[in-house]
């Protein structure tokens, strides 16, 4: 048994406590260690998604108990490619932080970085229903910490909305975890995966009910109409860096839907009839226009990116949701695609508001610094709107092509070329506007508060850009690999049998109900 | 006991719900709260009710009562209450700094809502 798996959960775990304790007042210690840890994270992740790519199931059994009863981390394809993807964001971001001096406007930015990482690795990782939702409150306790970072009224009062919609999806997810123990006795998902085909068809009322409930929290999560209302002030007010970190937390929901709807309750389950297609697959469209007006209609550039946000996240949804290996394997595909690309508008948009007092989208004359931002705009309007040449139009179009089979195939292109031409006219709007109208704003008084970027952070942004050129490059080799980890998501025995065979204390499972 | 328990659970979440659909924080706050409570009992009558029967294997003991949602509540309760207390900090800060308890957002944003760099 591997230990490195756990390697991941550990490093920021402890890593955090030593930046509180040890380099309190010190920043520039805290910046070290905290990019020295994110660093190791990423090689770490590097090698276990190295490990797993010939379709091993790494599995780590804490203090040696056997599966059903013991906690369990296990890592596949799926969640070691989500947990490389983590930590490569994180380090642009942390980079990125640093450059711009986020972590220096607030205390203990770097041990909470910390702890939410620890929080999204730990999700991505866990083999056991109920851990996933421990993690989830690390990540999202954390990311409490983060979203009030430097804190100011506006800040103050998205925050308590964001804690406040969360603290309610929490308990929810406790509602669920009730029932389906009470249903199925269990909550590790592997034995999940074998005692929910065993339930009987006549009986499926509490499973159904719990199945419906988990698909709700994890909407929530991924801010799938229209359970979406937290997201657009929360992200909007929230300090550029974590903002951008927070393009990760939607996909923490993505992810835990396609785990636990390929494996516990996939589509061919009698329990789960018309979930798929009937209730989540209108959602995911709802959000992806929604999503895309509200980009157009947004009137701060902050909104408009946590809208298109949304509409990402209809699009990784509505291909989520035709539940087909192709369809999962374009939306794993648009997953890496839409982290990174949020991640970098969010990023721009603090470039911008570095270079003016605010970030409404109205003339204002032009500052430092402006034409590299443009383009850097530019670049990662391109990609979220998804026009060629990148990732994001190679992405739409394998959305498009797998729900070519679906029954609902008008609506799905409907739905996704029209919005897509809304957020093109949106980003197109938001850029001209911020961008070339600046030069003929009249120039009122002096600009306060407004200077030129720091080389990091055009150089962390510059990462992600570089990173999405990549994603679009090599398009074949990402495709061809995600299509790997659907293949393996369609066919989880391997894990089950991983999961509960693998010896160790009390390795003999009895029927406890 | 099944039906006192159920009822009791439906009364919190009620109570709970309604107070969560309330303007202004101190009531939401309560709400959540009745609702972690009610979410407490559920999880512990997840296990069945069993009077009187350990949680542990003995051998002269031939009932028994599920120990795993006893450690599941446990832990959903000190989540919840340290959930709790942050919010209740993170909205005392809201009201102080802005002098107002409402949950919902401002209609209009005014463009100073920007101005909080520092």
């Amino acid at each position: 048994m591997t230990h490195w798996i756990i390697a991941p959960v550990v490093l920021p775990a402890l890593l955090a406590p030593f930046i509180i304790l040890a380099a309190r007042y010190h920043i520039q210690i805290q910046r070290v260690f905290s990019v020295a840890g994110v660093l190791a994270l990423v090689m770490i992740s590097a090698g276990l998604a190295w490990q797993v790519s010939d379709g091993t199931v790494l599995l780590y059994q804490l203090s040696d108990w056997a599966a059903p009863f013991g906690i369990v981390l296990v890592g596949d394809r799926l969640s070691t490619l989500m947990v490389l993807l983590t930590s490569v964001l994180a380090l642009c971001v942390l980079l990125y932080a640093i450059g711009s001096g986020w972590d220096n406007r607030g205390r203990h930015f770097h041990a909470l970085f910390q702890f939410q990482l620890m929080g999204i690795l730990g999700a991505f990782l866990t083999g056991d229903l109920f851990n996933l939702f421990v993690f989830f409150e690390v990540l999202l306790i954390a990311s409490y910490g983060l979203m009030i970072h430097a804190g100011g009224d506006a800040r103050l009062r998205a925050g308590v909305q964001y804690v406040l919609f969360n603290l309610i999806g929490s308990t929810l997810f406790l509602f669920a975890l009730g029932s389906i123990y009470a249903e199925t006795g269990t909550l590790n998902m592997a034995d999940l995966a074998l005692r929910v085909s065993l339930v009987d068809p006549s009986e499926t009322v509490g499973i159904r009910v719990a199945s419906v409930l988990l698909l709700l929290v994890f909407a929530i999560k991924a801010a799938l109409v229209p359970l979406h209302f937290w997201l657009p002030s929360s992200y909007a007010e929230a300090p550029a860096p974590v903002a951008a970190l927070f393009a990760i937390m939607t996909k923490v929901g993505a992810y835990a839907i396609i785990r636990v709807y390929t494996m516990i309750f996939h589509p061919d389950l009698t329990v789960t009839t018309g979930l798929h297609d009937i209730w989540l697959l209108p959602a995911a469209m709802i959000s992806l226009f929604i999503g895309m007006v509200g980009v157009l209609g947004a009137r701060k550039l902050d909104r408009l990116v946590a809208y298109s946000i949304i509409g990402s996240m209809g699009m990784v949804m509505v291909s989520i949701a035709l539940f087909t290996p192709d369809s999962i394997a374009a939306a794993l595909y648009y997953i890496l695609h839409s982290t990174l690309a949020g991640a970098t508008l969010f990023l721009v948009s603090d470039l911008v508001r570095t270079g003016r007092s605010d970030l409404m989208l109205e003339a204002r004359p032009p500052v430092l610094g402006t034409s590299l931002t443009a383009a850097l705009f530019f670049i990662g309007a391109i990609a979220m709107a998804g026009l060629p040449p990148l990732s994001g139009f190679l992405g739409k179009l394998l959305v498009l092509d797998a729900a070519y089979g679906s029954s609902l195939v008008v609506w799905v292109w409907a739905v996704v070329l029209i919005s897509s031409l809304i957020s093109v006219v949106g980003f197109a709007r938001a850029g001209s506007v911020i961008f070339w109208k600046a030069h003929s704003a009249e120039i009122v008084g002096e600009p306060e508060n407004v200077s030129r970027p720091s080389v990091l952070s055009y150089a962390s942004v510059g990462g992600l850009i570089a990173l999405l050129v990549a994603h679009s490059v090599f398009a074949g080799q990402v495709h061809g690999y995600t299509s790997k980890i659907s293949g393996q998501l369609f066919d989880p025995v391997d894990y089950i049998s991983t999961v509960i065979e693998t010896p160790g204390k009390l390795s003999k499972p009895k029927e406890n109900h | 006991m099944e039906f006192l328990v159920a009822s009791a659970i439906g009364a919190m979440t009620t109570a709970g719900l309604y107070l969560v659909l309330r303007l202004r924080t101190f009531p939401v706050i309560l709400g959540m709260s009745l609702l972690t409570y009610a979410v407490n009992v559920f999880l512990f009558a997840s296990g069945r009710l069993t009077i009187g029967a350990p949680p542990i294997l003995r051998d002269d003991v031939s009932t028994y009562t599920d120990p795993l949602p006893q450690a599941l509540v446990l832990t959903a309760i000190v989540i919840s209450f340290g959930m709790t207390a942050v919010i209740v900090m993170i909205s005392l800060g809201a009201f102080l700094g802005s002098d107002d308890d409402h949950v919902d957002d401002q209609a209009e944003p005014g463009p100073q809502s920007d101005g909080d760099r520092s």
